[in-house]
C-alpha cells in the first residue's frame, strides 16, 4: 500500500518533470514564447495564492470536524435532492481555477461522496457570480439568465450519466 | 462493524492536509505550466479561423476548441466576444464557452490522478457532448422569449 502511494506520487513528479523538459524543447524552438510564458505563469501563481491557503484551511477544517458519516449523510448515495443543492452551491461559490480543488474533492471522494456529486461540483464551477458583470457586458443579462439555469440542469443529467457510466464500467 | 475511529486533532488535520496539498503540488504546477505555454503559443485571432457557417458543426468546432483551451472564464467571455463580432454563430460560441470550463484536456492528468482516471475520462467525455446540447438549448430558448 505504502509502495502504491510513492509510485503514485513519483509519478506525479515524472508528470511535472516531462512538461518542464517540453517547455524547455518549446523554448529553444521558439524563444520568443519564454517571456510571455513565464509572466502568464507568475501572474497564475500569484492569482492563485490565496485559493491555495483557502483550500488548505477547508481541507484542515474538513480533516479536522467532518466525520465520513456526515459526508455519507449529506454528499453520499441517500443524500438526494440535498446532495445535489450541495453540490450545486458550492461549485457556484467555490472560487480559484477548477484544478485547486482536486486534492479536496478527493478527500471528499475518499470519505464516500457520490461521484455524481462532485460531476455537479465541476460542472458548476462554470457559474461564477463576480464575472457576471462582464459576462452580462459581452452577452446581455437575458442570454446569461439562461445559460446558467441550462447549466445548472445540466449539472445534475451530467452527475447522473458519470454515475451511471461508472457503475458500469467497473 | 468496525468502529470509526477518534477525529484528529489540529496537528494531524493540519498534517494530513499539507500532505495531500503536496502530492498535488507537482500535478497542478505541470497544468500551470502547460496553460502559460498555451497561451503564449497560440494567437487569440486563430481561433476565429477554424469555424465553418454550419451552425451543428460549428457546436461542435466551439466545443473542442474550449475544452483544448484552459484559463479564467474571464478570458474565455473576451474571446467568444471577440469570435461574435468576428459573424462566428452563438450557438458556436455558446459551447465554445461552455466546454472553456466544464472540459478540461490540459487539467486531464491532474484530474486523472487526483479523481480517478474513469472519472476524468466520463466526466471529460459527457462534458464535451453536453457543451453542445447546452447550446442549442439556450440558444434555442433565447431566441423564444
Amino acid at each position: 500500500m505504502r509502495i502504491q502511494k510513492i509510485k503514485e506520487n513519483l509519478s506525479a513528479w515524472w508528470f511535472l518533470l516531462i512538461i518542464i523538459v517540453l517547455a524547455v524543447i518549446v523554448f529553444l524552438i521558439k524563444p520568443t514564447a519564454l517571456m510571455p510564458s513565464l509572466t502568464f505563469f507568475w501572474n497564475i501563481i500569484l492569482k492563485i495564492i490565496p485559493v491555495f491557503v483557502l483550500i488548505f484551511v477547508l481541507m484542515v477544517l474538513v480533516n479536522l470536524f467532518i466525520k465520513s458519516d456526515w459526508i455519507v449523510k449529506y454528499l453520499g448515495k441517500s443524500a438526494g435532492i440535498k446532495g445535489w443543492l450541495f453540490s450545486i452551491v458550492g461549485g457556484i461559490l467555490s472560487a480559484g481555477p477548477i484544478y485547486m480543488w482536486y486534492p479536496l474533492l478527493n478527500e471528499l471522494q475518499k470519505k464516500g461522496a457520490r461521484n455524481g456529486y462532485v460531476a455537479a461540483f465541476l460542472y458548476n464551477r462554470a457559474i461564477k457570480i463576480p464575472l457576471l458583470p462582464l459576462f452580462i457586458y459581452y452577452f446581455g443579462l437575458l442570454f446569461v439568465i439562461v445559460l446558467t439555469f441550462v447549466m445548472i440542469i445540466a449539472s445534475v443529467f451530467q452527475g447522473i450519466i458519470v454515475e451511471k457510466v461508472l457503475e458500469v464500467w467497473k | 462493524m468496525a468502529k470509526e475511529k477518534a477525529r484528529p486533532n489540529l496537528k494531524q488535520a493540519t498534517i494530513k492536509a499539507a500532505r495531500a496539498l503536496y502530492k498535488s503540488l507537482p500535478i497542478l504546477l505541470g497544468v500551470i505550466v502547460l496553460i502559460s505555454l498555451a497561451n503564449a503559443l497560440i494567437p487569440k485571432s486563430f481561433y476565429t479561423l477554424l469555424f465553418s457557417k454550419i451552425p451543428l458543426l460549428d457546436s461542435f468546432i466551439g466545443s473542442t476548441i474550449g475544452s483544448i483551451l484552459a484559463g479564467n472564464p474571464m478570458t474565455s467571455y473576451i474571446l467568444g466576444g471577440e469570435m461574435l463580432q468576428q459573424g462566428v454563430s452563438l450557438i458556436a460560441v455558446t459551447a465554445f464557452l461552455v466546454a472553456w470550463v466544464t472540459v478540461g484536456i490540459v487539467q486531464f492528468p491532474a484530474e486523472a490522478m487526483l479523481l480517478g482516471k474513469r472519472f476524468a475520462i466520463v466526466r471529460n467525455v459527457s462534458a464535451f457532448v453536453l457543451a453542445i446540447i447546452v447550446a442549442l438549448l439556450t440558444v434555442f430558448i433565447v431566441n423564444l422569449i
